[in-house]
């Protein structure tokens, strides 16, 4: 019996921002796929500009609620590239740790609250309260501690208040970080039951060969500033990101979008993976091997692993990170901050992929240029030819209208895509 | 904790109904929604108080039978007015959540220039629809306001528990400066900081200054400010006009002293 089908799902759920998908399927012969972002856009590139420099990250880190510090990060390190300034070791340290904070609060938000739900069959979160309480509960104690560190750390888990270009404008206490280091030590064992639980659900067999672009780690897995990679051989100093992520304008769709080698790249934590595989921390490497994911794995799907494995990763390498922390002896939180004309870059690798912030500033310290490339722009090409080939696949494999959409909304979500950031 | 969803909800021996509460966006980062699932803590205690029936950033179920709504963003499209007037006329009570609800927020930073000038700067001669950002309460009337960017998870719990059990809700008339006082702070002027402590609702514990950041204003402004000694402060401190008006114009809670200031006014 030849297939078909029709998929309307306006307005996503379980995902940040809104896009709609389309899928159309006339006797077994796909005639269109879509992925439409509708979100309204906000124009930080615009009113940012004839603002001071110490505006910048405060209100570029407003351009996402889930990535708050990623941005605020890329925004300072831009700023601070455009000064010439270096942070010092301890800043390094510090803005490192509260990134991956970031990250494991944003991968465990994403596998157990927004991706979860598909695999046990239920709408949202909310039946599980009731359902699976422990798991629910396991969920809310590693997100809890991410969120405590960040608090600690940047002063608020969200919108940070102590990150300022030049340093922090306060310091955690070492008792404070002593304490933080323990809960990590505890939840290591509720990560390591995360991927369990993940490992009892089974991914759909979709595969399409792709580019994975990411940042290039050098002696550790990359997160903060460096060149970019991908796996088909491209490799771009992080001043000239712009020769990636050639961004342009598409009618379907509000954000824009990128391409580079191919008609279109991924990227995230699946990218970084398959880019850096050898830099992960051991344990996070071997749950990695557990679920069969080594480079290159080309199923978008298991880009839900990869944040699990990331999520190990930035816990161990938090807790190695703490300790040198606590060995060392505090110096001054912030250094001065001299504004001189100029172009800063700042590439940072946040929960989706590679976010870029650049300014363009006169000699008052004043923005004339302002760029942000937004990961989630990034992949909205790959999610679309993704989809396509997707309707295709499983068109031919006779699967019912029910099952597609399903099959598409996980694949959207399988990039835990950002939307009303990737139309900043 | 996850048992007491099948409670009965009391206060004072009276039974609490739960009502059925939605969660929305416009223009926005969607921050303040997830702050309500930042609630690790507290999360489960605080749905256990209310039916959840509409939250697209969380749940795939849906519903348009709802008491209370919480509209996070500011309008800055047709079709944003369109569902926020939908919106209003499903629900009870209509809560502008954060300060893009409330005053534009940091959006309404691009009304400072012409329209066409900020869509060319972005989208080049592609066509992308955009109005001013405005704040809710320019096309609907709006029962209560949440401010902040983001929203503070524990004053929307208590927000939310005096809405159910039907207790009336006042924001603080003072300052931050004043919460700023009781955590004993040291004065963020004394450190060489710019703040808007003086002028700012209170309401937010302080929580910028408690970092030794400086208030940027989000809440907007107090009963009491005092704008004029505000004005005297910063240049007393050696700070300019510009690092003010940056501040008071970021989130838009200040819109008619930074007009006045531009104007020259007192």
């Amino acid at each position: 019996m030849k297939l078909t089908c029709k998929v309307d799902v306006h307005h996503l759920s379980r995902v940040e921002g809104h896009g709609n998908i389309t899928i159309r399927i006339q006797d077994g012969k796909l005639e269109e796929a879509r992925w439409e972002v509708v979100e309204t856009p906000r124009f930080f590139e615009a009113f940012l500009i004839g603002k001071k420099w110490d505006n910048a990250p405060w209100i570029c880190g407003r351009i996402c609620g889930i990535c708050s510090i990623g941005h605020t990060l890329a925004s300072i390190r831009a700023v601070e590239n455009a000064f010439g300034i270096e942070p010092t070791e301890q800043t390094r340290k510090l803005r490192l740790l509260l990134k991956h904070m970031e990250t494991l609060q944003s991968h465990i938000l994403h596998l157990y609250f927004l991706a979860a739900p598909d695999f046990a069959n239920v709408g949202s979160v909310f039946p599980l309260i009731e359902t699976a309480p422990d798991i629910v509960a396991r969920a809310a104690r590693i997100k809890l501690l991410a969120n405590d560190i960040c608090d600690c750390i940047g002063g608020r888990r969200m919108h940070p208040t102590r990150t300022i270009v030049g340093g922090f404008t306060l310091l955690p206490t070492k008792d404070e970080l002593r304490g933080h280091r323990d809960r990590l030590k505890e939840v290591m064992d509720d990560l390591v039951k995360t991927a369990d639980l993940f490992r009892s659900f089974t991914l759909p067999d979709f595969i399409r060969e792709t580019e994975f672009v990411s940042l290039k780690g050098s002696g550790q897995y990359p997160f903060i500033g460096g060149d970019l990679v991908s796996t088909d051989g491209v490799q771009k100093r992080e001043q000239d990101y712009r020769e990636m992520t050639n961004e342009y304008i598409v009618e379907q769709s509000t954000s824009k979008w990128s391409r580079l080698s191919r008609k279109s790249f991924a990227v995230g934590a699946l990218a970084r993976l398959n880019n850096n595989f050898e830099l992960l921390h051991e344990w996070a490497r071997e749950i990695s091997l557990s679920f069969g994911l080594q480079p290159v794995n080309h199923n978008p799907y298991m880009n839900n692993m990869a944040q699990l494995v990331e999520a190990v990763h930035v816990a161990a390498e938090s807790i190695d990170m703490i300790d040198e922390l606590l060995d060392s002896e505090f110096s001054e939180p912030r250094q001065p901050v001299a504004a001189r004309a100029g172009i800063g870059v700042g590439a940072v690798e946040v929960p989706r992929g590679i976010l870029y912030h650049s300014y363009e500033f006169d000699d008052t310290g004043h923005i004339i240029n302002c760029d942000c490339v937004i990961p989630t722009s990034q992949n909205h090409a790959n999610i679309q030819h993704d989809l396509q080939e997707l309707a295709e696949h499983y068109a031919k494999k006779g699967r019912k209208d029910r099952d597609i959409e399903l099959l598409a909304q996980m694949l959207v979500r399988a990039y835990d895509p950002c939307i009303s950031c990737s139309v900043h | 904790m996850a048992g007491t969803t099948h409670n009965q909800k009391n206060f004072l021996g009276v039974p609490v109904a739960k009502p059925r509460v939605a969660f929305f966006e416009l223009s926005s980062c969607e921050g303040c929604q997830l702050q309500i699932l930042n609630n690790e803590a507290t999360l489960l205690d605080f749905l256990s108080l209310v039916q959840v029936v509409n939250f697209r950033e969380a749940m795939t179920e849906k519903s348009d039978d709802y008491d209370i709504a919480f509209v996070e963003g500011s309008i800055t499209r047709k079709d944003e007015v369109e569902r926020l007037r939908n919106i209003r006329q499903n629900a009870r009570v209509l809560v502008a959540l954060g300060s893009c609800a409330c005053f534009g927020g940091i959006n309404q930073l691009k009304n400072r220039f012409d329209p066409d000038w900020v869509k060319r700067k972005v989208y080049g001669n592609s066509p992308v629809d955009t109005d001013k950002a405005q704040p809710l309460e320019e096309f609907v009337h709006i029962n209560l306001r949440i401010y902040g960017c983001p929203v503070r998870k524990e004053e929307v719990e208590r927000i939310v528990t005096n809405l159910v059990i039907g207790k009336e809700i006042h924001h603080p008339r003072y300052p931050v400066c004043m919460e700023c006082k009781a955590n004993e702070n040291v004065c963020l002027f004394d450190l060489g900081e710019p703040c808007l402590g003086p002028v700012t609702r209170a309401g937010c514990d302080s929580w910028c200054p408690n970092s030794r950041a400086g208030c940027w204003g989000c809440r907007g402004p107090a009963d009491e400010a005092n704008m004029e000694q505000m004005r005297k402060i910063m240049a007393e401190k050696g700070f300019s006009e510009e690092t003010l008006i940056d501040r008071l114009e970021c989130f838009g809670g200040f819109k008619d002293s930074v007009d006045r200031i531009r104007k020259g006014q007192p």
